[in-house]
């Protein structure tokens, strides 16, 4: 049976038919994988969320809720960026949900976020990271190990966070990560970025290279428990964005140019296979393919690792994907003696503070007890 | 069929297989757990509430699991499952019940945007809610369990529910949660409540449960209407005493104590601000149950 929250996602009318157990599934399956929001808001936008059951429509109007909330602090926050970075006269792109927000694209309906990336100029990066810390924002890392593997392999400086408001901002200056396998052109994408409106030296990347980015960065990164939410994030602009010919003239073409054919084969193939996404035969034809073994391989990892992370999406060989994948993104991203060096000194010599990842392990006793 | 018609056998049972399907009003949770001493708690506590079938709609599927390999045998523990995911940290096995309860608090806390949720207790009479937001440590649930053993209703102990359209508050009427010396204090003061026998050591203390009122229980699904917001502090020594709070002050506060208003946003404002024209706000200093009893009632009186 195809995955419920994919189900719903797809053809809203047919939620109305489901059975309590079934919409029992659905939320749980579409929390675990963010995306009640989403389902929320496409309901509300067929003018369906009325006739929702009184049970599950309550979990949908609070996964909207914490979606506009969200939606509403990235406005802020992208304003609080801006105006530490504009004293400093430093141009910067706004990459995925906060361009999808501040654009007002069809990704942004109902979506949840981590935190803000965005992306400077090289030669920019320690004068934005300096304004930022001059305007409230903190670094987390401070083991010199991590501070090092950031700056001389990484594509971004470690993560900071704001001391007041605890939001997190990713300063990235490449879109991978500078000793990764495929080299990407960082540059060409500055070269026509789209102007936000209002804000003065603030971009969103151009509709391609957004697409491209998005594919990119699904498919270097090995922990997918967000990976269908950005799978919908990829139909949702390429739906939109293909109501242009233009852009599927030009999408092959630019994917060559910047060095991320590969991760487009696999975000056309993943988000046809699983999506229904609409792309056209002769796009599909035109982008270079994997030899068979491992588009094979590829096939069963991702149709695996892109479903919800919950028990009823699990079926035999799940895991192994999973791993598979998370191998995979650390090959992909440093040459094999630097990655195997890295692993090591993160299993023996973990890093002392917090888990960086965001665990939710937490004191059971804690404020709501 | 309300939890009391399972024996504790078949209450084991369904824990350990397909769940107890609790309502708990608003919510509907599902319980799983291989801790049997659960099944007890369970009874002692919940005995009123109704069950629903079982494979339908939870809001909340949460299992408490023993501990594995060799936890399961020196210092078991037990962990909390929120669908399949452990939430929090271990807790010592004998902490399982409490752990449910705060765990419970966790799920409502943090899904149920629906609402806007403050940490508060709630009692009510003659259909008028007083809600008492306060920090841990205030004697908030002293003061609860001792009013809803004096007349008043229990709508919350820890999480008051407003309903964003209606401004009423949404019954829970879920056990209450008492801690070290107050456990005593309300034995003495209501020798008939039922308490679960005290679990030592947790992180916050000596820590009892007391089992709603059945009346709460039966009128779980009559919200009621906020009138009057009192912040109260035990203060040994001291007369049972209500001093108006101004309203501005009364609004920060509650924005302070409440798990989501930022989520609400605007919305939020409004609700507390719509809520805080109808309600008379006070804060309420006390020394001895008996005098913070009569107090209230001539409160209830004074409208």
């Amino acid at each position: 049976m195809a995955t419920l929250i994919i189900e719903g996602l797809s053809h809203p009318k047919l939620c109305l038919t489901l059975t309590s157990a079934q919409w029992d599934l659905l939320v749980r399956q579409g929390r675990r994988a963010n995306l009640l929001g989403k389902l929320a808001a496409e309901l509300a936008a067929h003018d369906l969320l009325g006739e929702v059951p009184n049970a599950a429509r309550a979990h949908l109007s609070s996964a909207l809720a914490v979606a506009n909330q969200q939606a509403r602090a990235i406005r802020w926050e992208v304003r609080c960026i801006h105006e530490a970075l504009a004293a400093e006269n430093i141009p910067a792109i706004l990459l995925k949900g906060a361009a999808y927000v501040m654009a007002d694209l069809a990704p942004a309906q109902g979506r949840v976020f981590s935190d803000v990336d965005i992306l400077v100029p090289r030669e920019a990066i320690e004068c934005a990271e300096a304004a930022l810390i001059r305007h409230g924002w903190r670094g987390d890392h401070h083991d010199a190990y991590y501070q090092r593997y950031y700056r001389r392999w990484m594509h971004e400086i470690p993560p900071l966070m704001h001391q007041k408001r605890g939001t997190v901002i990713d300063v990235h200056h490449a879109i991978l990560p500078l000793t990764a396998r495929i080299k990407v052109d960082t540059p060409a994408l500055w070269r026509a970025p789209t102007p936000l409106p209002g804000l003065e030296n603030f971009f969103i990347l151009q509709p391609i290279d957004m697409v491209l980015h998005s594919a990119a960065h699904l498919f270097h990164e090995g922990e997918l428990h967000n990976g269908l939410r950005d799978l919908f994030d990829l139909d949702a602009l390429l739906r939109h964005f293909g109501k242009d010919p233009a852009f599927w003239e030009r999408l092959v073409p630019r994917a060559r140019q910047v060095g991320l054919e590969r991760p487009l084969y696999y975000a056309l193939r993943y988000t046809r296979l699983l999506l229904g996404t609409p792309v056209p035969e002769q796009v599909v034809a035109s982008v270079a393919t994997p030899s068979p073994p491992i588009r094979e391989l590829m096939d069963f990892c991702y149709l695996r690792a892109l479903q919800p992370d919950h028990a009823s999406c699990v079926r035999a060989g799940t895991s192994t994907a999973r791993f598979a994948l998370y191998v995979r993104s650390h090959w992909l991203r440093m040459p094999f003696l630097l990655l195997a060096y890295h692993l090591a000194r993160k299993a023996l010599l973990p890093e002392r503070h917090g888990d960086a990842e965001g665990n939710p392990a937490r004191d059971a006793a804690g404020r709501a007890g | 069929m309300k939890l009391s018609d399972l024996s504790r056998a078949r209450l084991v049972t369904c824990l350990r297989g397909e769940g107890v399907w609790l309502s708990l009003s608003p919510f509907v949770v599902c319980i799983q757990s291989d801790v049997p001493a659960l099944a007890d708690r369970l009874i002692e506590m919940y005995a009123d509430f109704a069950l629903v079938p079982s494979g339908a709609f939870a809001d909340f599927h949460i299992e408490l699991r023993r501990g594995r390999g060799l936890r399961r045998w020196i210092r078991p523990q037990v962990d909390f499952h929120f669908d399949g995911v452990p939430t929090f940290h271990p807790l010592p096995l004998d902490q399982a019940y409490p752990m449910l309860e705060w765990g419970l608090n966790w799920c409502i806390a943090s899904h149920a945007h629906q609402y806007l949720i403050v940490h508060a207790a709630v009692v009510e009479r003659s259909g008028k809610a007083v809600i008492m937001p306060a920090p841990p440590g205030a004697g908030k649930s002293t003061l609860c369990a001792a009013l809803v053993h004096r007349g008043w209703r229990l709508l919350s102990d820890e999480l008051a529910l407003l309903d964003v359209d209606s401004g009423h508050v949404i019954p829970l009427a879920r056990p209450i949660n008492l801690k070290n010396r107050s456990i005593e204090i309300i034995r003495r003061f209501a020798p008939d409540a039922v308490l679960t026998p005290p679990v030592h050591d947790t992180r916050k203390g000596r820590v009892a449960l007391l089992r709603p009122p059945a009346d709460s229980v039966r009128r779980i699904d009559e919200p009621a209407m906020p009138a009057w917001i009192v912040f109260p502090k035990y203060q040994a020594g001291t007369q049972a005493c209500f001093r108006p709070f101004s309203k501005g002050q009364t609004c920060l506060r509650i924005a302070q104590e409440s798990f989501n208003y930022d989520i609400h946003g605007r919305a939020g404002f409004e609700i507390l601000t719509r809520m805080l024209d109808h309600c008379d706000c006070y804060e309420f200093s006390y020394g001895e149950l008996e005098d913070a009893m009569q107090a209230f009632a001539a409160l209830a009186a004074s409208s």
